[in-house]
């Protein structure tokens, strides 16, 4: 955040000014404050002790938190690396030289892209459930991994588009210099490409890949509406037990809310890293016309 | 193919989809509301309601949709028991607004995000200029600077429109009757039609989005503040 001597938007005010700003911050404050304060008295029988007891016990941990942490980091992990594998193909297809193959790689990557992921899980999800084809698939037990990998395959194609995306502006964003280079020492337009821009483009994207992974993990959570058991939906199962819905879904939220801003964190310092060894700079997700940028959690106002 | 169309009798998709296109209008102006405001706390000179607009960003970006629409309608209207309408208003209409109230809230943050980037675009001249002249901070960024950075965030509120068109399914997790609703109800008594049903609903989506994209990026274009 910039500190307001920095900012371009106001000077740095003088007693009078000093004086005002204290008055608005204070009243504000107290706005806000009384905000909390009524949803804090709205809410004030989920407050009480014995609502939140539960969460010192051991087997809330063991039984329902636990659990479901692994069922959503499992879910997200297993889709980001499903979603590259794919997303690597349909760039390459989406930059090849053969039309056909062009033309159905973005045929799937813009469909993909519109096609919202809650729609795609449960087409998948019922997939399993009603066609015979897709229902043989899971014979005996594997019946109850129906669920997972119907989250995993929703999740793969829509983050497959945007990773597609993100290698091909990465491609893009690297200086002519370095195509002209390959070519120069004789390699092919293929080769220079595999061997030369695909490489950087894939360290450019790595910061991004992970802000996707906080996408990911956040839309892990429509796996609830399948009754995949993640985090939300062994909350609710916890909250049904001790009736503390409210306390649930606050817990909750704050595990999301904490691993998705340690991830943020960390494309942030991968974001810094990369931009000191890079030719073309890094690819940042805003710049692909991606619809939920979770880039890092300041765009520092210019100065 | 005959039983489909029948199918298609039965059920009214044009209905889900203008329940969609509500949704989606309604929670696009509280966002834009909303994350405006942010915006603007953030930029400010008080830092209380700078503090406050990042914690708002930080803690409701990092949250899931789901979680949020459920807390809303699950946790505080039926657990809760807490009405935004009054009592007489039917139930329909009450999860609709609850709805409305989580989608407005979750998409705020890309709202109020997409407006910084914007700020961002203006030229610190501009800003100096209107301070040169003796504008104050409400001035400056009323008259000179949110006009062009609201130009300069045209693409990045687009993007959010279209996310906010897709995330609305979202709120079938708590029975709005809109687009997925129906189509969860729909493969569900007639899973012979699993795959025109899906095709239907897909391309539903590619016809909402798909102009706004276009008309987006037209946009983008043709408001760009020539410098």
């Amino acid at each position: 955040m910039s500190s307001p001597a920095a900012s371009v938007l106001f000077d740095v005010p003088g007693p009078r000014g000093r004086l005002r700003n204290r008055i608005i911050g204070v009243v504000g404050t107290l706005i806000i404050l009384a905000g909390l304060g009524g949803l804090v008295w709205g809410l004030r029988d989920q407050l009480t002790a014995d609502k939140w007891a539960p969460f010192l016990r051991a087997d809330t941990w063991i039984n329902y938190f636990v659990p479901g942490l692994i069922n959503t980091v499992q879910a997200a992990a297993i889709a980001v690396v499903s979603a590259s594998v794919l997303g690597l193909l349909l760039s390459l297809g989406r930059m090849s030289f053969n039309r056909p193959l062009r033309w159905v790689s973005t045929v799937f990557i813009e469909f993909f892209r519109a096609v919202p992921v809650l729609m795609m899980m449960l087409f998948i999800y019922y997939l399993f459930i009603f066609a015979p084809f897709f229902s043989g698939l899971f014979p005996g037990p594997l019946v109850q991994l129906k669920p997972l990998i119907a989250v995993i395959l929703g999740l793969t194609f829509y983050n497959s588009a945007v990773i597609a995306e993100l290698l091909r502006s990465g491609v893009n964003s690297l200086p002519r210099g370095q195509t002209e280079a390959g070519l120069g020492i004789g390699l092919s337009i293929g080769q220079t490409r595999r061997l030369i821009l695909l490489p950087q483009a894939v360290r450019a994207m790595l910061p991004a890949l992970v802000s996707q992974l906080v996408v990911i993990l956040k839309d892990s959570a429509l796996g609830y509406i399948i009754s995949y058991p993640e985090l939300l939906r062994s909350s609710q199962t916890l909250a049904s037990r001790w009736s503390n819905s409210i306390a649930s879904f606050l817990v909750a939220a704050a595990l999301f809310i904490i691993i998705n801003w340690l991830l943020t964190r960390l494309a942030g310092a991968l974001e810094s890293r990369t931009r000191a060894r890079q030719a073309g700079g890094v690819v940042r997700i805003d710049t692909v016309n991606i619809e939920e940028r979770a880039d890092g959690p300041d765009v520092p106002l210019r100065k | 193919m005959q039983g489909f169309l029948e199918l298609l009798t039965q059920y009214n998709v044009l209905a889900a989809f203008w329940m969609t296109i509500r949704l989606t209008l309604v929670s696009a102006v509280g966002a834009l509301v909303i994350g405006t405001v942010v915006a603007v706390m953030r930029v400010s000179p008080i830092p209380a309601l700078r503090a406050f607009a990042g914690a708002y960003v930080t803690l409701v970006r990092n949250t899931p949709l789901t979680l949020l629409v459920t807390f809303c309608v699950l946790g505080l209207y039926l657990f809760m028991n807490i009405a935004l309408l009054p009592r007489s208003v039917g139930g329909p209409t009450q999860l609709f607004v609850w709805a409305v109230v989580a989608l407005s809230v979750y998409h705020a943050t890309f709202v109020a995000e997409g407006i910084r980037s914007g700020i961002n675009t203006v030229p610190p001249g501009q800003a100096e200029a209107a301070r040169a002249i003796g504008m104050t901070f409400t001035q400056s960024l009323g008259n000179i600077v949110l006009p062009q950075a609201m130009r300069g965030a045209i693409a990045p509120l687009g993007n959010t429109l279209i996310a906010l068109t897709k995330n609305t399914t979202v709120v079938s997790a708590v029975g709005v009757a809109e687009s997925s609703y129906l189509m969860k109800n729909m493969i569900e008594f007639s899973p012979q039609f699993l795959f025109s049903i899906f095709f239907l609903m897909a391309l539903g989506f590619v016809i909402l989005t798909l102009p706004v994209g276009v008309f987006f990026s037209w946009a983008t274009t043709r408001l760009a503040v020539d410098r």
